[in-house]
């Protein structure tokens, strides 16, 4: 898909400047796409209004998996696949499947939320990553705006407002995929 | 930069109104009658004289079951106190600065423990030899049938340094010396807690640090031959190498869901404004956590007993699992104590709101009761036992007491520790 996708920048110095500016920009009606930091900062997705993260259930769902196929093997294995008598016990002595089923459990959430993760970050290894701005990874935080989000608003004007909220610098960016 | 907290009314103190007080002792009234009901008709029913005689040769009396009960409540209840005074050492050991606002009310449990320190030593002089089977002399002696080797073998750990069969001056110089050291740690925490609310500064703080440190060291070793002595012993047979620990999570668990619906009960009545749901979160954290703990030490002990099927270990949980009185508690102890509240505190809202919680602290208060209810009545009275009016008077009697005493305590200094040098790190704690 070749698709150019322009986006308005600014350049903030400080994490309270900054936090004011998401709460600024956003009560002016205008939809930032991301905000990108070196370093987390405290509150921002609350200011941001990111709802919070469904990963949890999926680590629960794929928990529960790995329950199953668990205890689902070791039935299958002890008593009917290949049935043995060990220390005396039933065949399926269901006391003897809880570490595997456990560790199983704890091994398919912890996999399973890492690929939820991956896939709905679009953390693919042939992704392209956008770089926004180089000092992202040093010390300036950068709001970016997608302009086709925001097409009743001019760009002009987003510019002002983004200056006004106390950007240091306000760039274009372009990217062509 | 200013202080939020200083928004807060830190000087205020705990109103132990009349009508809380009267709630507390209707609930302790009900338990009283509720004993009083379950000792008459215990005494009615007779002393089972020929079944006792089959099952070691003593004829068992109604006051036995008695004895099983205060036995369990004092150990129970002790564990409970002690939590609250170990948790809070925890919190100065950390250098946590989130719990700050909630440090008193954890310390205020250890108000029970001089009186639990007296139930204790009375009920074992009083009952020590019908709840303990070592507490026989003939076990020792060599010339009797009844001699034991085995019990002969432990036997110093009871009776050192007299001879085994007489008296066991080791087993009270140990119950003592862990009491007395309890009641001084806690006393000592609460002399430095008064001295900062008055003089303030960091001083206190670095003091109370030191001396947690202390009781921290000091109560690693005395839970765990506490739980030796007051639990272990009585299936005298009988041992577990993970049973200290295994007695510490219960207690702490049960100490745990205390210490948080007292929170969420003293901010239902409007004190502590500064503790919010990210503290409440916190301690549902705590519980959620430690449920877990002590499911994984209880299976722990369960499976290698269970696997490796050696008669010495496996009789104790022949005698619960095929028991018709105790094998069904088996099961509603795992699902009081992990089932429910891990599947109900799962979620981050549930630990957040205040609901969900006292649900499952309410639970797993009870739960824990039956965790110590099969770990005593078992060795004490055999199919005789069971949960009747005598077990859960003699709960709401010993709960609604702690309760009096706990609060009695707390009412009596400050709620806050107004003087706490994280108070306000405290309040903008946010997850």
């Amino acid at each position: 898909m070749e698709r150019d996708t322009h986006f308005v920048l600014g350049v903030y110095e400080d994490e309270d400047v900054l936090l004011d500016a998401v709460k600024q920009v956003r009560s002016s009606g205008v939809k930032i796409h991301e905000v990108y930091s070196p370093y987390p900062v405290h509150g921002l997705e609350h200011v941001l209004g990111y709802k919070r993260s469904r990963l949890p259930i999926a680590a629960f769902l794929f928990g529960i998996l790995g329950t199953t196929l668990a205890l689902t093997m070791q039935f299958y294995m002890m008593k009917f696949d290949w049935p043995m008598i060990i220390g005396g016990k039933d065949y399926a002595a269901f006391p003897d499947f809880i570490p595997v089923s456990f560790e199983m459990t704890v091994l398919l959430a912890a996999f399973g939320m890492v690929g939820v993760f991956m896939v709905s970050s679009n953390l693919k290894p042939w992704a392209q990553p956008r770089i926004f701005d180089v000092r992202i990874t040093d010390d300036k935080h950068v709001m970016a705006i997608d302009i086709a989000n925001n097409s009743a608003m001019d760009q002009e004007k987003i510019k002002e407002i983004l200056k006004s909220s106390g950007a240091t610098e306000v760039n274009n960016k372009s990217f062509d995929e | 930069m200013a202080h939020e907290v200083q928004n807060f009314n830190l000087d205020q103190k705990f109103d132990f109104t009349p009508g809380i007080k009267k709630s507390i002792m209707t609930v302790l009234l009900i338990g009283a009658a509720l004993l009083v009901l379950g000792i008459v008709l215990a005494m009615m029913g007779g002393g089972h004289a020929e079944e006792g005689a089959e099952a070691g040769g003593h004829a068992f009396h109604w006051y036995q079951r008695l004895y099983a009960n205060i036995w369990i409540n004092n150990v129970y209840f002790t564990g409970i106190a002690i939590v609250g005074v170990f948790f809070f050492a925890i919190q100065y050991a950390a250098q946590a600065g989130w719990s700050a606002p909630i440090t008193r009310v954890m310390l205020a449990f250890g108000n029970w423990l001089p009186i639990a320190a007296v139930l204790m030593i009375v009920t074992f002089f009083v009952a020590g030899h019908d709840l303990f089977h070592w507490w026989h002399a003939e076990l020792f002696d060599k010339n009797s049938a009844e001699y034991d080797k085995i019990i002969d073998g432990k036997g110093a750990f009871f009776y050192w340094p007299m001879e085994k069969g007489t008296f066991p001056i080791f087993y009270i110089v140990r119950m003592v010396v862990f009491f007395g050291f309890w009641v001084f740690f806690f006393s000592k925490f609460k002399k430095i807690a008064a001295a900062e609310d008055q003089l303030g500064g960091t001083s206190h703080w670095f003091k109370m640090r030191s001396w947690s440190a202390y009781f921290l060291v000091f109560f690693a070793v005395s839970s765990s031959i506490s739980a030796w002595d007051w639990v272990m012993s009585i299936d005298t047979h009988w041992f577990s190498t993970l049973f200290g620990w295994y007695v510490f999570s219960s207690w702490f668990v049960a100490g745990l869901s205390a210490i948080t619906l007292a929170v969420i009960f003293l901010k239902g009545k409007g004190y502590l404004e500064m503790v919010n749901e990210n503290h409440v979160h916190d301690l549902g954290k705590f519980v959620f956590g430690f449920s877990i703990f002590w499911t994984y030490l209880w299976f722990s002990q369960f499976l290698l007993i269970y696997y490796a099927n050696i008669p010495e270990e496996t009789v104790y949980f022949v005698e619960r699992l095929t028991s018709d009185v105790y094998g069904g508690f088996i099961f509603v102890n795992i699902a009081m104590n992990f089932v429910l509240p891990f599947l109900v505190l799962m979620t981050r809202d549930a630990k957040r709101h205040g609901v969900f919680l006292k649900l499952v602290c309410t639970l797993l208060i009870a739960g824990h009761w039956v965790d110590f209810f099969l770990m005593v009545q078992p060795g004490t009275l055999g199919h005789n036992g069971g949960v009747g009016l005598m077990e859960v008077g003699m709960f709401l009697v010993y709960g609604s007491a702690v309760a009096l005493v706990v609060l009695g305590g707390l009412a009596k200094g400050n709620l806050i520790p107004k003087n706490h040098p994280m108070l306000e790190e405290s309040y903008q704690h946010h997850i």
